[in-house]
């Protein structure tokens, strides 16, 4: 995978998650281009459409378009099925997630994602490893609070 | 602010990204920023020492402002201090701000490569995952220096913990990909391939992607994966819907897993072990199968990712193509899908279905489901799914639909989506020159297109069918009347004006004998256009009248009165008015002689690629095309570029005059600098002097194998080593063939002075004529080069010619010889027959000359199917109904040569308990006969 992109149906960005290395500019110019195709296409459309010469795999949940894209040889529906876990992903830690979740919690959005996919590929499918990682952090991240709670930590 | 924040409250940034949200104006929402800027710069320049969980909100806001689209100038440095935080999220974040925002300050990436250092040294998995993800985000050069030596240890080390092995594999992969000379190879790469047998799952599924791009570089190297992958899949494929627990996704088995040792199994050819291929074959028939099984869930996850898997399992039964079983398979499968309800399945059937088309073994199986395709370019409301009809129908057609399917793609064009427009122009006017029989037919289509879609239809498009005209002398008449009738609309497209100018001035004379398309008429009817013409076309339309002066005398001063008028030799155009005052002089001074001379008709154009199909490729881009069109691409008249004559020169290879010969005696070793020893003979590479063949070498181990399998076939790898991979895709027509190799260097350095030579020996000679033009002498490291060979079959042959290469590589000089499979059989034309018709024909051929029969044991399992696509691809008609036993074989068809055609009849009488064949040729030549049979009798 090359780049992965969350945007809502207004056309913002939520999310941006690039595989390979491109300037800024590049990277804005992708996004604009992209987002106009994706959400000028109507409801019962295919999911994929050739871009460049890229495949791009999206789906739209709830207000939030997901949109990945892929090389030639690679699978589009397995695509769709990554989009698909992540969503679940993400849904599982934030309990029903929606935009907003994503919005104010962006970090951990990139969090999951990095423990989900590494490079543009698959790294773990395992709900429960990915969020295992995920949870582990953030009981490290309680605990440093308790102290935090009492003032200067004794321990920092 | 919404009701769940989980874990951390970093409430400072949650209210400033409300504070965002809220701003009613993109001006707003800048001041609210610049103000927040302002806020934190102050805080990173202040006296008092922020503590992490500062540092880290800030950092963090830093991010949130850069990801909104801001430019971010400071703040890197209190990111890198967050990296040695011994607070996980602190870490992390800097961790995510590094890998957003990288910045090439070689201070800094010192300090960010010193903090990655310690976290992998740190022993502390959640540590050495964070510090892994960043590499492998940020995946530049210099992480690759300092790091690409130490991730292989640790992917490899017996303690390394599973998740420190997966993010370890994915980031060297990214690596890899990045700057693979900086990854070195060694000791460890035996060691991840075994990680292909590892028990968990997670850590397979990332080794896998490593894998696969180290096997794309070095084959050799990992083809131990094959077993293993194999293996692997067999056990998930087998395995019941719940044994993989939470690596099951929706009832499928680890698709993703699947998907990914699917892909990697598409680097190498089949597997050489018959026991592994076994197991393969088991397994994709396995997946086959599964597709028809009832789903386990109604949900679309289920089905998708089942059909990921059985997708992927196709790809791979294309790219062995070597399982006629199995591709016809995988086309039923993909039949069906062509009407599911699910439009992606849709799509992809049709787009998968386009590289099946390119298989011998499927394109008849392909071809069944015109009907749908056909439907589907009408019905889909899809804009991509009509696209990727459009590529199908394309990739399915040949001789025997093209006229179906062009006319379709016209009428599709007259409401087709403008987006796509130019490439069906491109495709229908491929189509209509590479099958067109009757050449009416394509001068109508190609006419059809200017009409329904003019201002669609590129210079490419409108030079070619010129050039077509020009070339074909029995199309000329008929070409000057259409483009005279269609001129008769009252509005017509100007690429109409173009070809009709350039028609009627070379060949106006035609028609000129009918009283209503009488010279004084053409010229009134081109000349009414001209004032609603470009420039460009005017100025053809001047070329059009000075011929007409010269073809029709008698409008000569009609003519003049033209170009002499102000309009003409005053034109502001500078072209415009040195063409009138030329052809004005022109007309005035020379002699009808000289007018004849100068004016002449235009002589044919020398044949080359054809420009459209290479406008095509550019189009799409090379990935995607270029395969099917090479493999598609049929002899043709294939001409190149504008209708200006090429210089007489480089029209055709002549035959060498006899002087040559002497330049061809002891040329045996090649100078290593000198010009490559054919370019001795004026650039003929056809060596057909037996002298030079003491240079060849013998011919290369296993070519033989390679050789038959081309007969019933014409596309694949002819020959491959450590060096050099040679391909061919070739098509035949009648006695006329073109050949295309592909030369590719798979090494990394030079190949010099590479000179391909083609040997007809003294026996083969005189029946089978070669020519084909020199390649570049260097080729590139990693580069394909392309030759091409016209081939003409002049009378029945048994040898075949040889292919001998020399090139330098790296100082030593290498020879690689190999018989090049041009046989007899491949100048059949099948021939359709009622039963009666057969024996009636059989009967006539039965003098004991005529019959060949071989008795031989089955080489290969007997399958009905194989043997009939093997048939089929003999060249032969395939006639059902014919033979009293259904379970024999009987074919037709007629070998064309240019001097005499020859009829053939076979019938093949299978006996399965006793594992034969007997295979009776019956022709009008014993030679014929003789040679056909042995060449079949290999295939089975």
């Amino acid at each position: 995978m090359q780049f992965m992109l969350l945007f809502s149906r207004q056309g913002k960005l939520r999310l941006q998650k690039w595989y390979v290395p491109l300037s800024d500019k590049e990277k804005k110019k992708i996004t604009r281009e992209l987002v106009q195709t994706v959400l000028a296409r109507k409801p019962k459309m295919c999911s994929f459409l050739e871009w460049r010469d890229l495949k791009i795999v999206y789906k739209r949940y709830a207000s939030l378009y997901f949109c990945c894209a892929i090389e030639d040889q690679d699978n589009e529906l397995i695509t769709l099925e990554i989009i698909h876990r992540y969503v679940e992903l993400l849904d599982k830690y934030f309990g029903s997630v929606c935009e907003l979740d994503i919005i104010f919690n962006f970090e951990k959005a990139y969090f999951i994602l990095d423990e989900f996919l590494l490079g543009g590929e698959v790294q773990e499918t395992s709900k429960k490893n990915v969020l295992k990682a995920i949870e582990q952090a953030d009981l490290l991240q309680e605990v440093r609070y308790l102290f935090s709670s009492l003032g200067t930590s004794m321990l920092s | 602010m919404p009701a769940v924040s989980k874990g951390d409250g970093m409430r400072g940034l949650a209210v400033f990204i409300s504070d965002i949200r809220n701003c009613k104006s993109k001006e707003a929402e800048i001041k609210r920023i610049n103000k927040e800027l302002a806020n934190i710069r102050s805080k990173f320049k202040g006296d008092k020492a922020l503590d992490g969980y500062s540092k880290k909100k800030y950092v963090c806001k830093l991010l949130f402002i850069f990801l909104l689209g801001h430019d971010i100038d400071f703040g890197h440095m209190e990111a890198v201090n967050l990296l040695s935080s011994n607070k996980y999220t602190e870490k992390q974040i800097g961790y995510l701000f590094i890998s957003v925002l990288v910045n090439s300050n070689s201070e800094l990436i010192r300090l960010i490569n010193n903090a990655i250092k310690n976290d992998l040294a740190s022993r502390n998995p959640t540590f050495m995952c964070l510090a892994l993800h960043c590499i492998a985000n940020v995946g530049s050069r210099e992480m690759g220096e300092a790091f690409a030596a130490d991730i292989p240890r640790i992917l490899v080390a017996g303690d390394s913990m599973d998740s420190v092995k997966q993010s370890a594999a994915l980031c060297l992969l990214r690596l890899y990909k990045a700057s693979p000379d900086l990854v070195p190879m060694g000791e460890w790469t035996a060691r991840v391939v075994h990680l292909l047998n590892d028990q968990h799952m997670g850590v397979v599924t990332a080794a896998v992607s490593l894998i696969t791009c180290l096997c794309k570089k070095n084959p050799d190297d990992f083809k131990t994966c094959i077993s293993l992958a194999v293996s692997r899949l067999s056990r998930i494929v087998s395995s019941a819907s719940t044994d993989l627990q939470d690596y099951t996704y929706y009832f499928v088995p680890a698709p993703w897993l699947s998907v990914k040792l699917l892909r990697l199994l598409q680097c190498y050819p089949p597997p050489e072990d018959a026991a592994v291929k076994g197991r393969l074959v088991e397994c994709l028939e396995t997946v086959l199968n599964k597709a028809q099984e009832p789903p386990k869930s109604k949900k679309v996850q289920h089905s998708n990712a089942k059909n990921a898997i059985l997708f992927e399992t196709i790809s791979l039964i294309i790219h062995y193509d070597s399982e006629p079983n199995l591709l016809v398979r995988a086309c039923n499968q993909l039949g069906q899908f062509l009407q599911h309800r699910e439009t992606n399945l849709r799509y992809l059937a049709l787009e998968s279905m386009c590289t099946l088309a390119s298989s011998e073994f499927s394109h008849e199986a392909v071809k069944t489901h015109i009907e749908t395709v056909i439907n589907a370019l009408k019905t889909e409301r899809d804009v991509s799914v009509r696209q990727r009809a459009v590529d199908l129908l394309y990739a399915m057609c040949d001789r025997s639909n093209a006229p179906q399917i062009v006319a379709e793609m016209l009428s599709y064009l007259e409401t087709a989506d403008y987006s796509i427009r130019e490439e069906i122009v491109l495709k229908v006017a491929i189509l209509a020159e590479k099958y067109a029989v009757d050449y009416t037919w394509y001068v109508d289509t190609i006419l059809n297109l200017i009409r329904i879609a003019g201002d669609y239809v590129s210079e490419e498009v409108w030079y070619r069918v010129i050039q077509i005209v020009i070339n074909r002398d029995d199309v000329q008449g008929y070409a000057a009347k259409t483009v005279f009738e269609a001129l008769q609309a009252p509005a017509c497209h100007e690429n109409l004006v173009k070809v009709g100018g350039y028609i009627l001035g070379e060949f106006g004379n035609l028609i000129a004998g009918d009283p209503r398309s009488s010279p004084l008429i053409q010229f009134n009817l081109l000349h009414s256009k001209f004032h609603l013409c470009s420039v460009p076309t005017r100025a053809l339309l001047l070329s059009t009248y000075i011929k007409f002066v010269n073809l029709f005398p008698e409008v000569k001063p009609t003519i003049q009165d033209v170009l002499r008028s102000d309009s003409q030799l005053r034109n502001a155009d500078v072209e415009l008015q040195q063409r009138a005052v030329e052809y004005l002089r022109l007309s005035t001074v020379a002699s009808t002689d000289i007018l004849a001379t100068v004016l002449e008709e235009m002589p044919p154009f020398p044949e080359r690629e054809s420009s459209i199909l290479a406008k095509l490729k550019k189009k799409k881009g090379p990935s995607t095309v270029t395969d099917l069109e090479d493999t598609k691409r049929e002899r043709s008249v294939d001409v190149n570029g504008g209708p200006e004559p090429a210089p007489a020169s480089t029209s055709a290879v002549s035959t060498p005059s006899p002087s040559a010969d002497l330049l061809g005696l002891g040329a045996a070793p090649p100078a290593p600098a000198g010009p490559p020893p054919s370019s001795g003979s004026g650039g003929l590479l056809v060596d057909v002097f037996s002298d030079s063949a003491s240079a060849v070498a013998p011919l290369a181990p296993g070519s033989e194998d390679n050789f038959a399998r081309f007969v019933c076939k014409n596309n694949g790898v002819l020959f491959e080593n450590q060096l050099l991979q040679i391909g061919l895709k070739s098509e035949f027509r009648q006695n006329l063939g073109r050949m295309f190799i592909f030369y590719g260097n798979k090494t990394s350095t030079q190949f010099l002075n590479f000179t391909p030579t083609l040997i007809c020996s003294d026996d083969l000679q005189p029946h089978l004529n070669l020519q084909t033009k020199p390649v570049d002498p260097t080729v590139e490291g990693g580069a394909q080069v392309q030759q091409v060979v016209n081939i003409e079959c002049v009378s029945d042959f048994t040898e075949a010619p040889v292919l001998s290469i020399q090139f330098r590589y790296g100082g030593t000089f290498q020879n690689v010889s190999v018989q090049l499979p041009i046989t007899l059989n491949k100048f059949f034309q099948p021939t359709e027959m009622a039963s009666q018709d057969f024996f009636q024909r059989w009967k006539q051929l039965s003098n004991p000359q005529q019959e060949v029969q071989n008795i031989f044991k089955a080489k290969h399992p007997m399958d009905t199917e194989v043997t009939k696509a093997k048939i089929i691809g003999f060249g032969s008609a395939l006639l059902e109904e014919v033979d009293p036993n259904p379970a024999n074989f009987v074919g037709a068809g007629i070998i064309h040569t240019k001097t005499t055609q020859i009829g053939c009849l076979l019938r093949l009488e299978p006996n399965l308990q006793a594992q034969m064949y007997r295979l009776t040729l019956r022709t009008s030549k014993e030679a014929v006969s003789q040679r056909l049979c042995e060449l079949l009798s290999a295939q089975f």
